[in-house]
């Protein structure tokens, strides 16, 4: 734990991200193999199930410390984070002890969650007096399953690549999909022979940045290949061994939820892996986002729903074609496999939409274009064909690994934007503990403002602090940690789609609400009304 | 309480008996001052009187033409109706808790104070009263700080690494007191300190008031081009991230203060290290500080200071706030006092050379 812990503190005490993969190297070259698998699941994110519940958590630490309920609170709301809050909390520890992270999780940490509770409280109690400040925050991020330090996953991949001598494209394969935290997994990462025989695994997802110059800066249209930007879940389709396995870009295994696709993928031959979009399909059209969720959120699929929400995979690309991983080969060139694999006999470069080898394969048309201005033309009909712009992708570019810049470009249509009034306002975590930095947006309707969309990010530090002061002056009254805030402050809030929801108090849902600016000049009678936002969602465009 | 020995007014803390202003925000006919700190201590009143220890200190802060009066800690003095004395209150070089008595009744304004060792100044005196005014810039429960060992041994340990790693380190502290107070405690034989220019006139200060504090160059005398590589840099925090700090580089930068106990706080200033540190009491000490007063009335000024007030109220004393211009540690703000505030910008004074 204790060396673990250092690694977390040089993490953490750090902004330079060569510095966090040079500590992480060293942590990974001087590590137990048990040891560096939990690290590396800690690290990439990947959590316990939490271990012992919030509020007994709470409790535990009330009793310790000798804290009223209130003064807990006021402690956990000034510090933002509940591992951190007991921490600080905790008095004194009497002994130290420095047990091996593998032992930690697995025979100490792992273990509470079948305990009753007076034996939880017990071991907690335990644990928590031999550790330091820092290590039972580690240890309380571990139970709580919250265990966020700011390092990438790419920035993990490099530092186990740095430690092992092993390239990065390999290590970044080796931890997708899913895998157990064991000393065997650890060793594995670490070896130098890289013919991986796992069926399951995907590739690395390639990314794109979004484009914020003009489309000219690109160089020659001519070197570019463009098609749409699918609104669906980016997903990889994997067939090997006779077997089907459908990742999404959080790396969960989505397979049972379509299984109209499990059907048609075993026309694929074996040693095929597919990159696109799964969508809500019909009649040669795209079905809004939120139909599509109902196939991920819905416990069981039902036939009706089968039937009313049809998907199909938007290919746009082929990553591992006869069993050969062809990332390397230039995006035109996967193109020429992937037309030939989904739609044998149609031209390389053909705008062809339906694939004919199954109708549910449909290859993503490319856009036929002679000039940036002729593709910017075309960007501004992806409203009506309900996809959100464009993606530009260098014809002679290798598939990557992870957002890099250069090679892939989304190229979005302009967002929504509305003017609404701050009427809530929360605190923030993390790093914006103490601030009020997450805030409920109202539109009027009838006189009164309805709460429209929650929005975190968009403010600079100055402004930040500007409505935090705001807030601290002008709360009307105090729910838990909500505050509500005398109407007053105008922002321009921007989102990527709107839909209807009976779910929602207006009527209507948002999709990517972030504030685009304060609007500092707007009084807020002229915020916008909930009419005008029902408008947009009959194809309006943005304002 | 029908007439209160001190009551705040919109120049500052008043005691109408005595006639005089303690810590006064607004220029006055006569302020009793409890430390040097520029919250505290203000320009532009005709007559000030603090501790002797202090005397240097405030001139310093206040200008040469000051009328500065001083008088020994525990020294009893008569302003009119009222008996008054200083006491040690451990916060910075010549702090001083004030003892004002009325016909039996004493009340203490304690000014800012801590109950830790300080070799820079006399320890706090606890002084028994009727009603205790004290500041809660750390009363919350998360805040309680490390021994002065602990401490040290950590930035000992940061300087030392940096020094093999062929860096500067940079420790940001407030130029009056903190930074002494560090300096009487980091291990000198790891390297030569070196100062800001705020940080080495108040060294001055110090050593002409008798505190032997160890020796530092300003880095402003050194040639163009030196080198600082394995020395430590004492400097006030405005002059983080600025051109100024550039001829330090490659540096590590940590900031001392109480807010550094908390993650996010030190995460939001882009700060790499952070040593929790302060003046201040944290909240054991405060509680410590009432109970050792032995006051049934206990008035809280500047930081959490709801929090603190409900608390002690549950324990049966009498306690409510008091509202007052100070600003607590670093740059923190009036009122309802966030670690966010620590955020703003700097005193006029700090502004980096």
């Amino acid at each position: 734990m204790k060396h673990f812990t250092r690694l977390f503190v040089a993490l953490d005490e750090t902004t330079k991200t060569s510095e966090k993969v040079k500590v992480m190297s060293e942590y990974f070259s001087t590590c137990s193999a048990a040891d560096g698998a939990w690290a590396v699941y800690l690290l990439t994110g990947r959590k316990l199930r939490q271990l012992v519940p919030s509020a007994r958590l709470h409790q535990c630490v009330k009793e310790l410390a000798g804290l009223c309920d209130w003064l807990f609170a006021e402690s956990y709301d000034a510090v933002g984070d509940l591992a951190e809050t007991i921490a600080l909390l905790l008095p004194p520890a009497h002994s130290s002890s420095d047990v091996p992270l593998r032992e930690w999780v697995e025979e100490r940490l792992m273990p509470l969650r079948t305990k009753s509770e007076d034996e939880q409280k017990a071991l907690l109690s335990a644990y928590w007096d031999e550790l330091s400040t820092s290590e039972r925050l580690v240890m309380n991020k571990i139970i709580t399953g919250s265990f966020r330090i700011g390092v990438s996953q790419l920035l993990v991949i490099k530092g186990l690549s740095k430690a092992s001598g092993v390239d990065e494209s390999t290590i970044a394969h080796r931890l997708m999909g899913d895998w157990s935290p064991t000393e065997e997994f650890f060793t594995q990462l670490f070896a130098s022979d890289t013919q991986d025989a796992d069926v399951s695994r995907p590739y690395p997802f390639y990314l794109a940045y979004p484009l914020e110059q003009e489309p000219e800066a690109l160089g020659n249209v001519g070197d570019w290949l463009a098609e749409w930007k699918w609104d669906g879940i980016r997903s990889q389709l994997i067939r090997r061994q006779g077997k089907t396995f459908i990742w999404s870009r959080g790396e969960e295994l989505i397979s049972e939820r379509f299984p109209e696709l499990l059907e048609a993928s075993q026309q694929l031959p074996d040693g095929t892996v597919l990159d696109g979009e799964i969508l809500a399909w019909a009649e040669g059209e795209v079905l809004p986002f939120n139909l599509l969720q109902k196939r991920i959120t819905r416990k069981s699929l039902s036939k009706k729903l089968l039937q009313e929400i049809p998907v199909a995979l938007m290919v746009y690309d082929i990553l591992e074609h006869e069993g050969v991983d062809v990332r390397s080969l230039t995006m035109r060139e996967r193109r020429r496999l992937l037309v030939q694999l989904l739609s044998p006999g149609a031209l390389d470069d053909a705008p062809s939409c339906r694939g004919q080898l199954n109708p549910i394969f449909r290859v993503s048309p490319n856009l036929l274009v002679s000039s940036w201005q002729e593709l910017a033309e075309s960007r501004t009909t992806s409203r009506d064909l309900k996809v959100e712009g464009l993606m530009l992708k260098r014809a002679d570019s290798a598939y990557g690994v992870g957002r890099r810049k250069g090679d892939w470009w989304k190229w979005k249509v302009n967002p929504f934007s509305i003017d609404a009034v701050l009427i809530y306002a929360q605190r923030g975590h993390g790093k914006r503990a103490s601030l009020y930095t997450d805030y409920t947006f109202g539109v009027w309707h009838e006189g009164r403002l309805v709460p429209v969309a929650k929005a975190y990010s968009g403010l600079d530090d100055a402004e930040i602090r500007q409505v935090d002061a705001f807030i601290r002056q002008n709360t009307l009254e105090k729910f838990g940690p909500v505050r509500t805030v005398k109407p007053e402050l105008v922002f321009e809030i921007a989102f990527e789609g709107i839909q209807h929801s009976p779910r929602h108090k207006s009527g209507i849902a948002v999709r990517f609400p972030r504030i685009a600016r304060w609007r500092t000049d707007k009084p807020m009678e002229e915020a916008d009304s909930l009419q005008t936002l029902s408008a947009l969602i009959d194809g309006g465009a943005a304002s | 309480m029908a007439s209160r020995l001190i009551h705040t007014t919109d120049k500052g803390l008043y005691c109408e008996a005595g006639d005089f202003y303690i810590d006064p925000w607004r220029p006055v006919e006569r302020a009793i001052v409890t430390h040097a700190h520029s919250d505290h201590a203000r320009w532009g009143s005709s007559k000030y009187l603090c501790s002797k220890p202090g005397a240097n200190v405030l001139r310093h802060r206040i200008g040469a033409d000051a009328q500065i009066e001083s008088i020994a800690y525990g020294e009893k003095i008569r302003l009119n109706d009222t008996t008054v004395s200083l006491h040690p209150a451990g916060h910075i070089l010549g702090s001083s808790q004030i003892r004002v008595e009325r016909d039996g009744e004493v009340w203490v304004v304690s000014g800012d104070y801590k109950l830790d060792p300080d070799p820079t100044c006399q320890p706090y005196e606890p002084v028994k009263c009727h009603t205790f005014i004290t500041e809660s810039t750390f009363g919350l429960p998360i805040y309680t700080w490390q021994t002065n060992d602990e401490l040290f041994t950590d930035i000992n340990a940061w300087w030392e690494k940096n020094k093999k790693d062929g860096k500067t380190s940079l420790l940001l502290a407030y130029a009056l007191g903190k930074a002494q107070r560090l300096l009487m405690g980091v291990d000198t034989s790891i390297g030569p300190i070196y100062t800001h220019g705020a940080v080495e006139s108040l060294n001055q200060v110090y050593l002409q008031s008798g505190v032997a504090l160890p020796e530092t160059k300003r880095l402003s005398s050194m040639p163009r081009g030196s080198k600082f590589a394995g020395a430590l840099v004492l400097a006030p925090p405005s002059a983080y991230g600025t051109p100024w700090q550039r001829q330090l580089n490659p540096v590590s930068a940590a900031f001392a203060s109480g807010w550094m106990r908390v993650r996010g706080i030190r995460r939001r200033r882009s700060l790499d290290k952070g040593f929790p540190v302060s003046d201040h009491c944290d909240w054991p000490s405060l509680l410590k500080a009432v109970h050792l007063s032995g006051a049934e009335n206990v008035l809280v000024t500047h930081g959490y200071s709801q929090i603190l007030v409900r608390y002690l109220q549950e324990q049966g004393l009498n306690a409510d706030t008091l509202s007052t211009q100070y600003e607590g540690e670093e740059e923190t703000s009036s009122g309802e006092s966030s670690p966010a505030d620590s955020l703003s910008e700097p005193a006029a004074d700090e502004v980096p050379e």
